[in-house]
């Protein structure tokens, strides 16, 4: 599993582990090992999706090759699951900030016009933001957003290079990491994000209950 | 007959034909309540006798009459923008397509229908590349059901800027009902063979922005679209032609449009619009997640801001009451503020997962008048007030703000937003 990057640890004491704990999200739901046909059976109160006659598969579609999925599969998990190879540094990433990034989040990632990006005070504290560093649960969505959707015009134009230097001088800005850090596929999903345990699951359930 | 006399007959004359007007409905764009306000004659139809001359003859492609013109209201012209429905502009519980709420992240992407295709892979025994020729082979559903953004309402919800002079389109246009046309998720599913300890899929987009939400497996299998249909046809480009999700009572964030993957997974990924955005920070510093069904609600779309009653007398009231967890049994209308509640007629068929028209005959007298709604749906859950909301979540939430909406109606017959005389 992933591994402690002891240096960035011992430089801050930023809390930093392996991230190897279950989903608290994952293991809630799940199909039973006869598969979709036993939830199938359930769709839509009692009105099947095909009738009674369908073949139990049509056969329509293409088999999906392994370089077509490698293509598409570029999202990233908590765990670090779809994280590419590559690294990028604090000092890489202030570059390419002022490159890309400048013109939308402004100098200090507070100034806009588009969202703020760092806020290091807690977020109930009013007046202030919600920002990477007192909102965001997970380093690794930062990758998973900025490799797809980021710079807005352009988007995909950064290398894995540059998306994981951009990440290191953000999580610099926001207090999360030292000066000397660098991201890629290991030390990414090791940094434990401040707001990280605040996330619980949804709670509200209808009926007559507490309001929630 | 004097000059004056003349006005006043005249003046009196085009009231009653005003009220007549408004009566029938036929009222319902801001500026022509603003043109009552100002006491100005509406604008005079052609002067042509229609029964003297040849009509227009038929047509490729129908046209609104002249004089309807509803429209979207847009918020900013940035690439994530949104613009909302027209609501009280509209008659029973269909959103005509071209006044769906829009809410894209990065802009409207140009896909062609040949070109597009849908990849399924993760959890799956035959990873598989769908063309939409494929898609629309299966054996296909259609249900109408309501799609609402989970930021509907966010103008209302601070105990400080509580507004008056809001439009329901302002306040929850961001809420429309279509008749969704489409392929069961468990069609697709059942196809490819979900493997076991599977729990979630993540859906993408292919925008600019590549939006992509996790979803709930057992709630895709129970009734959510592969949707390529909407109205009667394909789907406009704003509603993610040529293929959409389609999650029925869900935040309609999930409903990813231009869907272009599927991945089976047994655990959420977590992307930036389920971590960042769409979640829930609470009064008590924990942030909810996965919000993700849209609680019961209603809203009066007739009276509302900015409509004037000319006169007292007898008005309906009309609105609309949805929710994401089922049917709605009930919808009870306040003419005092909430001291006091009489059921609302319901107009059927009483669908699960989509809008319902409700009406109320009542007699206005001429007072100061707060008038509120409430929806109760199948499992008992009653549409609570901001306060109930508050309470429970405190001030800072963006998302999910379902609470009871009111409207003043002033002694001059004006009405304004009137939840802040409430609170």
């Amino acid at each position: 599993m992933k591994t402690r990057h002891a240096g960035m640890v011992a430089a801050l004491g930023v809390l930093m582990t392996a991230c190897e704990a279950p989903d608290r999200f994952g293991g809630t739901r799940s199909v039973p090992s006869s598969g979709a046909d036993a939830l199938f059976a359930s769709f839509d109160a009692g009105e099947p999706a095909v009738p009674a006659h369908a073949p139990s598969r049509f056969g329509f579609g293409a088999e999906a090759s392994a370089a077509r999925i490698a293509a598409w599969d570029i999202d990233v998990r908590p765990d670090g699951a779809g994280l590419p190879a590559g690294r990028g540094s604090v000092a890489q990433g202030k570059v390419v900030y002022e490159t890309w990034c400048v013109a939308c989040h402004g100098p200090t990632g507070t100034e806009g016009p588009n969202d703020r990006l760092v806020n290091t005070s807690p977020w109930e504290l009013a007046p202030t933001s919600q920002a990477i560093g007192n909102y965001w649960p997970y380093a690794t969505t930062l990758f998973d957003y900025i490799r797809k959707a980021m710079p807005q015009a352009t988007p995909g134009i950064l290398s894995p290079d540059q998306v994981y230097a951009v990440i290191a001088y953000l999580l610099w800005m926001n207090e999360i990491v030292p000066d000397d850090a660098v991201m890629d596929a290991e030390t990414l999903p090791a940094v434990i994000m401040p707001a990280r345990d605040r996330f619980v699951p949804d709670d509200r359930i209808g009926g007559s209950g507490p309001v929630r | 007959m004097s000059r004056e006399e003349g006005s006043k007959l005249s003046r009196r004359a085009w009231i009653t034909t005003t009220s007549g007007v408004i009566a029938a409905g036929l009222v319902k764009t801001q500026a022509d309540a603003v043109r009552l306000v100002a006491q100005e004659a509406p604008t005079s139809g052609p002067a042509v006798d229609p029964t003297r001359v040849p009509g227009r003859i038929v047509s490729e492609l129908g046209i609104r009459a002249p004089g309807e013109q509803p429209r979207r209201l847009l918020r900013g012209e940035a690439l994530s923008s949104s613009s909302r429905t027209p609501l009280a502009d509209l008659m029973g519980t269909i959103t005509p397509s071209d006044l769906h709420f829009e809410r894209h992240h990065a802009g409207i992407p140009d896909i062609g229908f040949d070109d597009h295709e849908l990849l399924v892979h993760g959890m799956v025994e035959r990873p598989t590349v769908f063309r939409m020729r494929d898609l629309e082979r299966f054996p296909q559903v259609s249900r109408i059901q309501f799609l609402e953004c989970s930021g509907n309402g966010g103008g209302v919800y601070s105990r400080d800027r509580m507004p008056t002079e809001i439009t329901v389109q302002a306040l929850d246009g961001l809420l429309s009902t279509s008749e969704w046309t489409g392929v069961p998720v468990a069609t697709i599913l059942r196809e490819v063979g979900v493997r076991p300890g599977a729990s979630w899929i993540l859906a993408e987009g292919s925008d600019s922005a590549v939006m992509s939400r996790s979803v709930p497996l057992d709630k895709v299998m129970e009734d959510s679209l592969l949707a390529y249909g909407q109205n009667g046809e394909r789907l406009r480009p704003e509603q993610g032609y040529p293929l959409r999700l389609f999650n029925p009572g869900y935040e309609g964030n999930t409903s990813v449009k231009w869907l272009r993957r599927i991945e089976v997974t047994d655990r959420p990924t977590h992307t930036r619009d389920e971590t960042s955005k769409y979640t829930d920070p609470l009064g008590d510093g924990t942030v909810r997640q996965f919000s993700l069904v849209m609680d019961a609600k209603s809203v009066i779309t007739f009276p509302s801001y900015p409509f004037v009653l000319p006169e007292p007398g007898w008005w309906e009231v009309r609105g609309l009451a949805w929710s994401g967890r089922g049917r709605i049994t009930r919808v009870e209308v306040s003419a005092d503020g909430g001291r006091s509640w009489v059921d609302a007629a319901l107009q059927g068929p009483i669908l699960p997962r989509s809008t319902v028209r409700f009406r109320h005959l009542f007699e206005w007298g001429g007072r100061d008048t707060i008038l509120l709604s409430r929806a109760t749906d199948e499992t008992g859950y009653v549409q609570p007030t901001v306060q109930q909301l508050w309470d429970a979540r405190g001030q800072r939430t963006s998302y999910h703000q379902n609470h009871q909406r009111a409207w003043k109606i002033a002694r001059t017959g004006e009405v304004t937003f009137g939840l802040g005389e409430l609170v």
